[in-house]
């Protein structure tokens, strides 16, 4: 179940930073972009609560 | 409802307050790494930027000067801070105290209390500025210093509530959500560089370079606004965290490290927030200006939004957001360092309400460079009494740690260094017009010299110490 929520996180941060490229290389529109980054936020914010700091924990 | 004002009882942890950290709890300089990475990238970023680009800073004196500045605030945590906490191991308020005695502590404490209480008040005000943007609110321009409307402070003070609410619970819970938050707005910071510069029309690196020069960091500074110069931007980037490299804040953080060269860790913070972060948020606040012509409006929250949607906004109220609460709670510690009998709860909201008010007035995030040099100024007097006690003591001629080793609660040479240091500050910046991002590093020579003399007259050695 970790692994699949890392894998969504892994996601959310390809998410905030890809469309950002893409919008540069004019591969995709702003309000394609904005949309894109917002989704990619709260695919983060949902699933690295249960991971990120269980990993500072062992650590 | 009481049980949200209910203090949870945090698991006894030995934090080594008073007591040197064992070899069993040091860390590695990779855990220090992601730390400073994480504290780097914060909700300042989001207004030194713009202010950058305000204060009208040519584009090369930028580059290069946070080149500098930052390598200078390295070496400063490499060299200065962290052979000290690894030699040492204790925390800056026992070393101090130890140097110069409990009554000085209390004042440091309280000097340190009040900056903390504007700075996270500053960020609250950052943070609405972004929640502000659903209820069409009116933001705050770069000349303000008083609040606009009152939507402004009902905003704010709603905010700081809540934020001191949640410091009242403690610190775990908000160092945990900055934990998961951190990464996201490290690349909510490098997206939002790459998105302005498609905005401003770059397409390549020739253009880059023009653009930079000619649209963003032009050289020109906005209207009522003086004009930065390479020092300025050096400086400035050497001491916008002054308090806790030559200040000693720091040794609190690195008492736990293995190695002095753990201070070095602190470079992936620095070129991640005070370089990308601050180059990010300037070029956010040129698309801004070039939509807006001519606005003076002054907000982070809609300046992120307009680029980046709904995930610029909510990066801005978590910066923000995330700074603050923490700073709450800091200022709480300190404050009850003064107050041992009042209850932490009690403390920390006296210091959310202080906080609350100080973020209704704009000043304090349009004046936010004048103020973070302040912030650093007024502690860093005591970072060079710790300095010159340590390195200097033996081959000076003075005892080391007199007011613990004279079992005195009052060090004179450690107050006066302070008091006379900042005396000299301000004489220098009334009198020969010096400006606040300069004054650091004469009166780091002067504290280190005004110590030493008058250690040598108070608690001289006669013969050599035994080691």
């Amino acid at each position: 179940m970790k692994n699949i929520l890392k894998l969504i996180s892994i996601l959310g941060l390809v998410m905030s930073i890809l469309p950002p490229l893409l919008l540069f290389f004019g591969e995709m529109d702003l309000e394609s972009m904005k949309l894109w980054m917002g989704i990619g936020m709260v695919a983060w914010m949902c699933t690295a609560p249960f991971w990120v700091n269980s990993k500072t924990s062992e650590n | 409802m009481m049980e949200i004002f209910k203090i949870k009882k945090i698991a006894a942890k030995e934090e080594y307050e008073r007591t040197p950290v064992p070899d069993s709890e040091l860390k590695g300089s990779r855990g220090f790494l992601g730390m400073y990475a994480g504290e780097h990238a914060a909700g300042t970023e989001f207004v030194i930027g713009p202010l950058f680009v305000a204060h009208g800073v040519a584009a090369g004196d930028l580059l290069l000067g946070l080149l500098i500045g930052n390598l200078l605030a390295v070496l400063s945590w490499g060299l200065i801070t962290a052979p000290i906490a690894v030699k040492k191991r204790l925390t800056l308020y026992y070393q101090l105290e130890r140097i110069a005695g409990k009554k000085v502590v209390r004042w440091y404490n309280l000097v340190n209390a009040l900056m903390f209480c504007f700075l996270a008040g500053s960020m609250i005000a950052v943070s609405a500025t972004a929640v502000g943007i659903p209820f069409d609110l009116e933001m705050p321009t770069l000349s303000d210093w008083f609040p606009r409307t009152p939507g402004w402070i009902v905003t704010v003070v709603l905010m700081g509530g809540v934020i001191t609410l949640v410091a009242i619970q403690g610190y775990d819970k908000v160092s945990k959500f900055a934990n998961v938050m951190s990464p996201w707005m490290i690349l909510i910071f490098f997206a939002a560089g790459i998105v302005g510069l498609s905005q401003l029309g770059v397409g390549s690196g020739e253009g880059l370079f023009a653009i930079a020069q000619e649209v963003i960091w032009n050289g020109v500074p906005l209207p009522g606004m003086t004009r930065f110069s390479i020092w300025h931007v050096i400086f400035f980037a050497w001491f916008c965290n002054m308090a806790m490299h030559i200040g000693m804040s720091d040794l609190t953080i690195l008492r736990y490290a293995k190695s002095w060269t753990s201070g070095f860790a602190v470079f992936a913070g620095l070129y991640l927030g005070h370089f990308v972060a601050w180059i990010a948020s300037g070029i956010l606040y040129a698309v801004f200006l070039q939509a807006n012509s001519g606005s003076q409006e002054f907000a982070p929250g809609p300046i992120a939004y307009q680029t980046l949607g709904i995930a610029g906004a909510i990066c801005v109220v978590v910066a923000g957001w995330t700074t603050a609460n923490p700073t709450i709670y800091r200022a709480g510690l300190a404050l009850q360092g003064i107050f041992p009998k009042v209850p932490t709860w009690k403390i920390t909201a006296i210091v959310g309400g202080i906080t609350s008010i100080a973020a209704c007035f704009p000043a304090l995030v349009m004046k936010l460079l004048d103020f973070v040099a302040l912030y650093g100024l007024l502690l860093m007097p005591m970072g060079a009494v710790i300095f010159a006690d340590f390195y200097l003591s033996k081959r000076m001629g003075f005892r080391s740690e007199a007011a613990l080793n004279s079992g005195s609660d009052f060090s004179l040479p450690a107050l006066l260094s302070w008091v006379l240091t900042l005396a000299f500050c301000l004489g220098l910046n009334l009198i020969y017009g010096v400006e606040i991002f300069f004054l650091g590093l004469p009166g780091w020579f002067v504290a280190v010299a005004i110590f030493i003399a008058l250690s040598k007259m108070k608690y001289p050695v006669s013969k050599p110490l035994v080691s």
